[in-house]
């Protein structure tokens, strides 16, 4: 692809969403016309590299892709009361469209549709993304996709979902809903370890530019900025969290000049901000900062703490210089803002490395009645490595092993397994 | 989430149907996948032949050894699976109860995760 290309691809995926807006305000039936800007960016993809980029390039997005919808209309001579409709509004006065981005964000991420379809129409709609492209970031057939893409927006269609801004009382709970998206949408990239990774890393990129996006038009929310510092911080250790040969290196264990610290400036500053005006001075005094951020400025949200605490190990110059109570301290706020008994885990690690393994052992314990966690693989996984530290090397191994049969993820389990083994080599007796 | 959803086939039992339920199981197939296909969550399905056409090959001191039949001596076989792609194990579960298979009596369905994959997937 050329410079020219790429600029023109940019400019496009960036204008998609608000020309889609724009559409959908004038006309609703929001199937129609995201069909009719697609073809609208198609054009444009072939046209503007070649003929340069027109003076008013959303304008001509509209024009083209309202015409397209208007003969799209027109094809079907059952649907000619509708155009009728069409045309008359197609003279109505133009409205700002500051936040037709989001209106469509919200449209996409409907309560009525399941995760999975909720990150698809988001990643087609707002993101610009092909079905195919979609598809192969999710490894299913392109057929798949686009049975849920069409399922997705009939279902959009049947809730009589309106486009437009949700009212004030429902905004929380709307905004939520996509945060949690562009989440998922940035943990199925970055968690990718085998396959189409190339394609899967992608889908983190696009989480983060869709985020940014949101964070352009909502700077004083504290979490939208959270989760933006989270993904930032959480993409600044790609190069460090796997080898080579696709095995997995823990936190404790990565390289740290690996990281990228330019993501971890960026992040960190952000989140800095996000925690409140007590928290501006990062620096030496930073973990009393962050958190004195955290007191002063409820309500603080999940992203905004699990940012917190991605940025205090980032902040760490070796992995033995982690200000553990920091963390700590952090994952109980964490606890009581969203509790949660993966939380409450995470809580047993930084628990471990402030009074010792047994202390960590203890606070697990409180998990094994817990529903939501019987027989999870990260409980036995991390009670393996308490025991492990503590010279119960027999039941460590015990429990590597369960949570390596307890995983689904392959990286996670060639790794799991070569804890146990480990321990096997060291000359355990028991081995 | 990735599911392998493996029909577990009894020829005895499936001998003992008479011919409307055996057309109703295959009915029951059609429906199923018309229904997973509209909801975005197949990916595929492969129905096997019989298990006296198979054939096992195990490698011994280099040369291949070819032995006819089935891996397992079993009452029961592989007789095919789908593939899908959904939302939780609770979702794969919900689906692999509405496969006919599943309410014949000495039959089931193996739910089970997919832990990689590779390969062409449009076919």
């Amino acid at each position: 692809m050329t410079a020219v290309e790429h600029a023109t691809e940019d400019l496009l995926r960036e204008l998609a969403p608000q020309v889609l807006g724009v559409l959908v305000r004038r006309h609703g039936r929001f199937e129609e016309c995201e069909d009719a800007v697609q073809e609208a960016v198609l054009a444009a993809a072939v046209q503007w590299p070649a003929g340069g980029v027109p003076d008013n390039p959303r304008g001509w997005l509209v024009t083209i892709a309202s015409r397209r919808l208007v003969d799209q209309v027109r094809s079907d001579t059952a649907r000619r009361a509708r155009e009728i409709r069409v045309v008359a509004r197609e003279t109505e006065a133009e409205v700002p469209d500051a936040d037709d981005t989001l209106a469509l964000l919200f449209l996409c991420c409907h309560s009525s549709l399941t995760p999975a379809s909720q990150t698809a129409l988001t990643l087609r709609a707002v993101g610009g993304l092909t079905t195919a492209e979609i598809a192969r970031a999710f490894l299913v057939p392109e057929a798949t996709m686009a049975a849920r893409v069409s399922r997705a927006k009939q279902r959009i269609r049947a809730a009589g979902s309106r486009f437009a801004m949700p009212a004030p009382e429902e905004w929380p709970e709307r905004l939520d809903v996509v945060l949690h998206v562009l989440y998922l949408i940035f943990n199925e990239g970055y968690t990718a370890t085998s396959g189409g990774d190339l394609h899967r890393a992608d889908l983190s990129r696009e989480a983060v530019r869709l985020t940014r996006m949101v964070h352009r038009r909502l700077p004083e929310d504290g979490e939208v900025a959270g989760l933006l510092a989270l993904m930032l911080l959480t993409d600044a250790r790609r190069a460090a969290r796997v080898t080579s040969s696709g095995d997995l290196v823990p936190l404790a264990d990565q390289d740290r000049a690996l990281w990228d610290g330019d993501l971890i400036a960026e992040g960190v500053a952000l989140v800095t901000e996000a925690m409140g005006p007590g928290s501006m001075g990062m620096g030496v005094d930073s973990r009393v900062d962050l958190v004195t951020g955290a007191m002063v400025r409820p309500p603080l949200g999940p992203y905004r703490l699990q940012a917190a605490i991605a940025a205090t190990h980032a902040s760490a110059e070796r992995a033995e210089d982690t200000d553990w109570r920091q963390v700590h301290v952090l994952y109980r706020i964490l606890e009581r803002v969203a509790p949660n008994p993966m939380v409450t885990l995470n809580r047993a690690i930084a628990l471990a490395e402030i009074e010792g393994p047994e202390a960590g052992l203890g606070l697990l314990a409180t998990l094994d009645g817990d529903d939501r966690m019987a027989g999870h693989h990260r409980l036995h996984a991390v009670r393996a490595q308490l025991l492990e530290k503590t010279g119960d090397l027999a039941s460590a191994r015990e429990h590597y092993g369960k949570a390596a049969r307890g995983t689904a993820s392959l990286a996670e389990r060639r790794y799991l397994e070569s804890r146990a083994r480990r321990l096997r080599a060291s000359g355990d007796p028991f081995a | 989430m990735k599911f392998l959803l493996s029909m577990h086939m009894n020829p005895a039992v499936w001998e003992s149907l008479t011919e409307d339920e055996r057309n109703e199981i295959m009915g029951g197939h059609s429906t199923f996948m018309e229904t997973v296909t509209a909801s975005g969550e197949m990916i595929m399905t492969q129905g096997l032949a019989d298990p006296s056409q198979s054939a096992v090959v195990r490698v011994r001191g280099g040369r291949p050894v070819v032995t006819d039949g089935p891996y397992l001596e079993a009452k029961e076989y592989l007789g095919g699976f789908y593939l899908i792609d959904c939302e939780s194990r609770e979702r794969a579960i919900e689906l692999a109860a509405v496969i006919p298979d599943a309410g014949v009596e000495g039959m089931g369905i193996e739910v089970r995760p997919v832990m990689f994959s590779a390969g062409r997937l449009d076919v």
